[in-house]
């Protein structure tokens, strides 16, 4: 249903969106996850033919976006970052407006707005001007002009900004409802939105696609990965080398300092005897170990993890094989772990 | 076809539930008004006279009434288009609305012509304000009525060309300010070109004349259609509508 492949799309010297390709299958679901600046709202716009690629291709329905325009757009119900609405129009003559020049039949355009206006809970504010509206209307009446034409594909640039707790929820089930009908691709940069409105993800960041995997696998990867505090005595460089030999260490990362002691994070494949290696490193190379707790991995720090750069770079795959030092650490592990280690 | 009228009568009727529409209507009809019943109260002074007076030439209400008073409706126009123009696409770049018409099934010269066209009307109402007001002349004299009409046609035109290009204007800014304010600059030039061409007697001073808007107006005013004027306004318009366009196109690489 949406294509896109190899897009690039520069903004003068900056480059926002990065040799991208994804697509979405019909009836799907996906979220468009990504902190800001990403290039969510710039790939959206070039799905939706606002703005053209500087290089690549997107195609909606079949239909390329930059050569059948006409055709690919009448198939999209585009909900942009703020809401178009004009101001001085009243919420009726507006959604008349956009179903005129989305090409309704004139007979079916009363029909239509009622079953919008219904979908949304807006009936109430029919008459009203869109200037005089609350955020959160404004916001439905966004997407009821996005839906007015029954297109076979929405997206919606984070439909649920601005708005309070209850009204998220509410969006979010008004976007449930629509699945099944419609192929959805939204934005996002809340992760328990995309818990409860996507079926697939897509984790975008800087202009490049991190991850793209459904939700339950990417659940079970973040499920794969997990994190140790070691509280650790020692020259803190060199421990933190040590450790990050270990073949199932992602990343070393310092918490905090108090004299010789250090507290180090340690991102880890999920991997049973990891914690054991690690213990036998520091003993054996004769510093204290005076603490080992594991960090559960949050949906967060998956995400903190996929977006933010120097953590990609040393990202070990599969859990160690064959550790040297693999015999003698339960012993270790017991023997110096004073203050307990409650894993 | 739909398309384009759709978008004209949105814009024609946003004119009306903002003041602009009563606002441009109303310094037409003051200014208009004052011209017309002038020009009137001249005439009627005149022909008293003349009747006293058997060897004067008989007078031509064409002549002294409805010349004058459409004549000086060019500097009108250029403090009223640009107040009718300045809003039609650097409002919608302000409030992101214009991506609701760029991601809507609608070829960009719809977009344009229905703005266009929209703007036009609310032109259109103006003349009717001036058709009104000289109406009353059919009623105690009896004017040629074709020469009326070829004045009203020029007038048209030149509106249509001033409007184009207040169009054009409009699409390079999201301040509805500065697009008036480049709309005004740009028509008080191509007026100011009219004063050069009387101190330059070579080949620049005529290039000047016929590039200024409203010499171009003068035949139309006496009644006269010519050719040159014609081509002058039609492809001015033409002009500001398919730098509309460009414009358009290169917003959507800007943007
Ligand atoms: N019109 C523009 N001109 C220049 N740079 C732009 C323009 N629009 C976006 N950018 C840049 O492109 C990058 C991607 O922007 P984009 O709006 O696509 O991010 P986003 O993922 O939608 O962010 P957010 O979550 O804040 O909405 C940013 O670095 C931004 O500064
Ligand atoms: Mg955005």
């Amino acid at each position: 249903m949406i294509r896109v492949e190899g897009v690039t799309k520069r903004y003068g010297p900056t480059t926002a969106v990065d040799n991208i390709s994804f697509e979405v299958e019909r009836g799907e679901i996906v979220g468009f996850l990504g902190p800001n600046g990403a290039g969510k709202t710039t790939t959206m716009r070039i799905l939706t033919g606002f703005l053209p690629p500087t290089r690549g291709a997107a195609s909606v329905a079949g239909f390329d976006v930059a050569t059948q325009p006409i055709e690919a757009k009448s198939r999209i119900g585009y909900l942009p970052e703020s809401p178009p609405l004009y101001p001085e129009m009243s919420v009726i003559d507006y959604l008349r407006f956009v179903a005129s020049i989305k090409h309704i039949p004139r007979k079916e355009i009363p029909k239509r707005i009622d079953a919008v206006l219904e979908r949304t809970s807006t009936t109430d504010v029919r008459d009203k001007l869109l200037g005089k509206l609350s955020k959160g209307y404004r916001q439905r009446i966004g997407l009821a002009q996005a839906l007015i034409h029954a297109p076979e594909v929405l997206i919606f640039d984070e439909p649920t900004s601005g708005l309070d707790p209850k009204q998220i929820i509410e969006v979010r089930e008004l976007i449930r409802s629509l699945a099944g009908e419609h192929t959805i691709l939204l934005s996002t940069h809340i992760l328990p939105e995309v818990a409860s409105t996507c079926g697939r993800v897509i984790i975008i960041n800087e202009g490049r696609i991190e991850a793209s995997d459904s939700l339950d696998n990417l659940t079970a990867r973040l499920e794969g990965a997990t994190a140790l505090l070691l509280d650790v005595e020692g020259p803190p460089d060199e421990v933190r080398r040590a450790l990050e030999l270990d073949l199932a260490v992602r990343s070393v990362a310092e918490e905090s300092r108090l004299g010789d002691r250090t507290a180090l994070r340690v991102e880890v494949d999920k991997d049973d005897r990891v914690a054991r290696r690690l213990a036998a490193v520091v003993v054996n190379s004769g510093w204290g170990l005076y603490g080992m707790r594991s960090l559960g991995m949050s949906l967060e720090d998956i995400f903190l993890q996929l977006t933010s750069q120097e953590e990609q770079a040393n990202g070990g795959e599969g859990p160690a094989a064959g550790q040297g030092s693999d015999g003698g650490a339960p012993a270790a592990d017991t023997a110096e772990g004073q203050e307990g280690d409650d894993r | 076809m739909r398309d384009t009228l759709t978008i004209a009568m949105r814009e024609f009727s946003v004119y009306f539930t903002s003041p602009i529409a009563y606002i441009v209507l109303a310094i037409f009809a003051l200014i208009f008004g004052y011209f017309f019943t002038a020009g009137l109260a001249f005439f009627m002074d005149y022909s008293m006279q003349a009747q006293g007076s058997p060897g004067a030439p008989p007078m031509n209400v064409n002549q002294f009434v409805i010349e004058p008073s459409l004549g000086n409706m060019s500097i009108v126009l250029l403090f009223l288009v640009p107040m009718i123009t300045m809003r039609l696409f650097a409002e919608e770049n302000r409030s992101g609305t214009i991506e609701l018409l760029l991601t809507s099934p609608l070829h960009d010269y719809q977009i344009i012509l229905g703005k266009w066209l929209g703007a036009l009307m609310l032109y259109g109402c103006m003349l009717l304000v001036a058709v009104v007001n000289l109406s009353v002349l059919f009623l105690y004299t009896t004017p040629e009525w074709k020469p009326l009409l070829v004045a009203l046609l020029g007038l048209a035109l030149m509106g249509a060309t001033m409007i184009a290009l207040g169009t054009f204007l409009s699409t390079l800014t999201r301040n509805q300010i500065v697009a008036g304010a480049l709309t005004f600059g740009v028509l008080l030039l191509l007026w100011v070109l009219n004063w050069v061409s009387s101190f330059e007697t070579s080949t620049i001073g005529r290039l000047c004349e016929y590039l200024a808007i409203s010499p171009h107006f003068e035949q139309f005013s006496r009644g006269v259609i010519e050719l040159k004027d014609l081509v002058y306004y039609l492809s001015g318009t033409a002009l500001g509508l398919f730098l509309s366009k460009r414009s358009l196109e290169s917003l959507r690489w800007k943007a």
